[in-house]
Order: structure tokens, then C-alpha cells, then sequence
């Protein structure tokens, strides 16, 4: 936890790029990576700290979701990210995901058209690209970078590129966050 | 305290790289047995873990059973071992739909892992501790994880891709390319 065992902790492998999905300005000082499953309910949990999190770091903050479905565990938990990247093909990520973790229970595909309906979205395409998996690849390749990140569980998140090892409950984290900005600040 | 002596000790008894891993069977189901020879010629990688039923979704189990396809790539074999009972592990399995073996090191308790020196006398269960073994049966990698922190599959990955970069290295020494074979094999 302290600053000299910084060197072996793990490092996230896929540096943040425009294939991601970003919240918050590129200036900001710290930069939150979560991999999450919408069917996880820690993830739940952790979601609804996070939007807490985000009102007292302001832009201070930019956070990326990547996917990591525990399939075998989770059944929901594939065709809700790949809704997720479905409904961000057609410029909606952030709403949908928003839709996945407030309805963790309701992830049936006929609840997930209903929320690409409520999102007004051609929900012709959007459906194709769920029966086709379109989206299946971006969705492996998120839980992929994770693994080589040494993720090894959901949620697990990345502060500045460097695996967060501590509680994620709200104070801890804000915390950590306001810290990360500092030292980057300073450097 | 007791434990902590523990992880000190099987750091140092933990089987080193390079030494040839000791055969063994083991049950995998009620009726069935598996012998750590059954995958010679396939790289093998042995993840012991205390105790079925971690939390779902940190478990290690079930994050290895979704990298399975990657292990697949090398044409690797991966076994759980634990101390638990062939019971114990096929409901586990069950629910938590693994698609490998879990090996029951029970009777007597824990005695693969005290051969590869991970195993914990004051609790009576494994370390959590990986091993990679190569085609030809010899440990290529290990890592003695604490106890309460799922590794990953970073580590393994890892290993199993200087493996294969070993055998490239292996067919490009025959083809007399030494060079690249060095660049191939770090």
C-alpha cells in the first residue's frame, strides 16, 4: 500500500485510448478504471458509491468501465455488456450502463430491449447485434486486458494505471483519489 | 502467528524451478482418479487453494474458469487441488459450473501439497500456490500467493507464453537460427 511497493503492484496493461468509455475531462488528474460486471453484486454496490464519488472529485476525476463478465457465474452478465456496447455503437454507453446496474435484477433480454427502447434506440439494430454477439470480441478483449492486468475479481480498479488494493467504500476511496491528484500534481 | 511461520517456511520448501514435479493421483469425482502423468507431453498448471466456496466473485476458481480458453491456446491443462473432499467439490463445481478438475488431496490430508511444500500444518490446508509444469514434467514456474489474495491468471499466462516462446526457440535452434532463438526464449 505504501508508496514502495508501488513497483510490484499490478499495472494496467491496456494504457486508457479512445477505444474506451470515458466520463470526466482528459486534464484530469486522476484517472479511476473499473472492470465490472453488471450482474455482480458487489459491482452494484460499488456503482452507487462511484456516482457519490464523482459529485465530490468533480473534474478532478475521469473514470473508464471495461468489462469483465464472470460468465459461468453471472448468466446476465455477457449480454448485458455486450447491451452495454450495443447501445454505445449507437452513442448511448453511459446511459445504458447507468439502466444495467440500476436494474441488476432485471436482465432478461426482454428487459434489456425495454431499456434500449426507453433510450430511444433503433432497437431493430440493436437487437441484431445482441443475437450476433457483434460486440462479443470488445467485450473478451476488455476481460483479456484485465487478466493481464492482474485483475482477479469483480469490481477491481485501477488509480493512475496502478491496481487499487484498498476498500472502495466512499471515504477510502475518495481518499485514495485525492491523494493520486495530488502526487500528480506534484510530479 | 502460527500460519505467518507457516508461509515462511513453504516459501522456502515451495519446489524450485527447474526440479522434476512428483507424479501423483488423486480423485477427481466419487469414481474417477487423475495422475499428474495422464497430461505428460501438455503443459500442466496446478493451482492449490485453501478451500472451496471463496466468495463468488473473487474466486479464484471461477476467474480461471473463465480464462480457460487461454490456457486451451497453450494446450494446457489446468487442476484445482485442495484439501476438500470429493463431495465437497463436486457441489462446488456444480455451482459454480467449473469446467476443470478439482483434485482432492484428503486422505492422507494434504499429502501432495507437503510434497510440493505447500502445505499448512496449523490450519490443515494448502497454501495458495501455483505451479506451472512443462511437457517434459519439470516445474517451469511457481508462486506462493498469500493466503487471502487470488493471484490471477496474469502470472500463468505469462508462463505458459515463455513456454511456447521456449519452443519456438527450441525448433529455430534445430533450424540452426540461434540468434532468433535467443530473443525468443527471454
Amino acid at each position: 500500500m505504501s508508496t514502495s511497493a508501488r513497483g510490484v503492484q499490478p499495472r494496467l496493461s491496456l494504457p486508457v485510448s479512445e477505444r474506451d468509455h470515458i466520463v470526466g475531462p482528459e486534464s484530469a488528474p486522476v484517472t479511476l478504471v473499473e472492470y465490472g460486471d453488471y450482474e455482480c453484486p458487489y459491482c452494484g454496490a460499488a456503482y452507487l458509491i462511484l456516482n457519490q464519488v464523482f459529485q465530490v472529485m468533480g473534474d478532478n476525476l475521469r473514470f473508464v468501465f471495461r468489462h469483465f463478465p464472470l460468465t459461468q457465474i453471472h448468466p446476465h452478465a455477457e449480454t448485458a455488456a455486450e447491451a452495454a456496447e450495443a447501445a454505445g455503437a449507437q452513442s448511448r454507453f453511459w446511459e445504458m450502463h447507468h439502466l444495467l446496474y440500476s436494474n441488476q435484477q432485471s436482465l432478461d433480454p426482454q428487459y434489456l430491449v425495454r431499456f434500449a427502447e426507453e433510450l430511444d434506440l433503433d432497437t431493430v439494430r440493436f437487437v441484431r447485434e445482441l443475437e450476433n454477439h457483434a460486440h462479443h470480441d470488445r467485450v473478451r478483449e476488455d476481460f483479456l486486458s484485465g487478466v493481464r492486468s492482474g485483475v482477479n475479481g469483480t469490481p477491481t480498479f485501477f488509480v493512475n494505471g496502478f491496481r487499487y488494493n484498498g476498500s472502495w467504500d466512499f471515504e477510502p476511496l475518495v481518499n485514495a483519489l485525492e491523494l493520486a491528484a495530488a502526487d500528480a500534481r506534484a510530479t | 502467528m502460527a500460519s505467518n511461520d507457516d508461509q515462511k517456511q513453504n516459501a522456502n520448501s515451495l519446489l524450485k524451478v527447474g526440479t522434476s514435479a512428483p507424479d501423483f493421483t488423486l480423485p477427481s469425482g466419487p469414481d474417477e482418479k487423475l495422475s499428474l502423468s495422464d497430461f505428460g507431453g501438455r503443459p500442466v498448471i496446478l493451482a492449490f487453494y485453501p478451500a472451496d466456496w471463496s466468495p463468488v466473485c473473487g474466486d479464484q476458481m471461477a476467474l480461471y474458469n473463465e480464462v480457460l480458453p487461454e490456457f486451451e491456446r497453450f494446450n494446457a491443462q489446468l487442476l484445482g487441488l485442495s484439501v476438500d473432499g470429493v463431495w465437497c467439490h463436486r457441489a462446488y463445481r456444480q455451482h459454480r459450473n467449473l469446467k476443470f478438475p478439482l483434485l482432492s488431496d484428503f486422505e492422507p490430508k494434504g499429502e501432495i501439497a507437503r510434497m510440493y511444500g505447500v502445505y499448512r500444518k496449523s490450519e490443515g490446508v494448502t497454501e495458495r500456490a501455483l505451479f506451472v509444469i512443462d511437457e517434459q514434467g519439470r516445474i517451469a514456474w511457481s508462486y506462493l500467493s498469500p493466503i487471502d489474495v487470488n493471484p490471477g491468471a496474469d502470472g500463468i499466462l505469462s508462463a505458459l507464453e515463455s513456454l511456447a516462446g521456449r519452443g519456438v526457440a527450441n525448433v529455430n535452434e534445430r533450424k540452426g537460427s540461434s540468434t532468433q532463438a535467443q530473443s525468443a526464449s527471454k
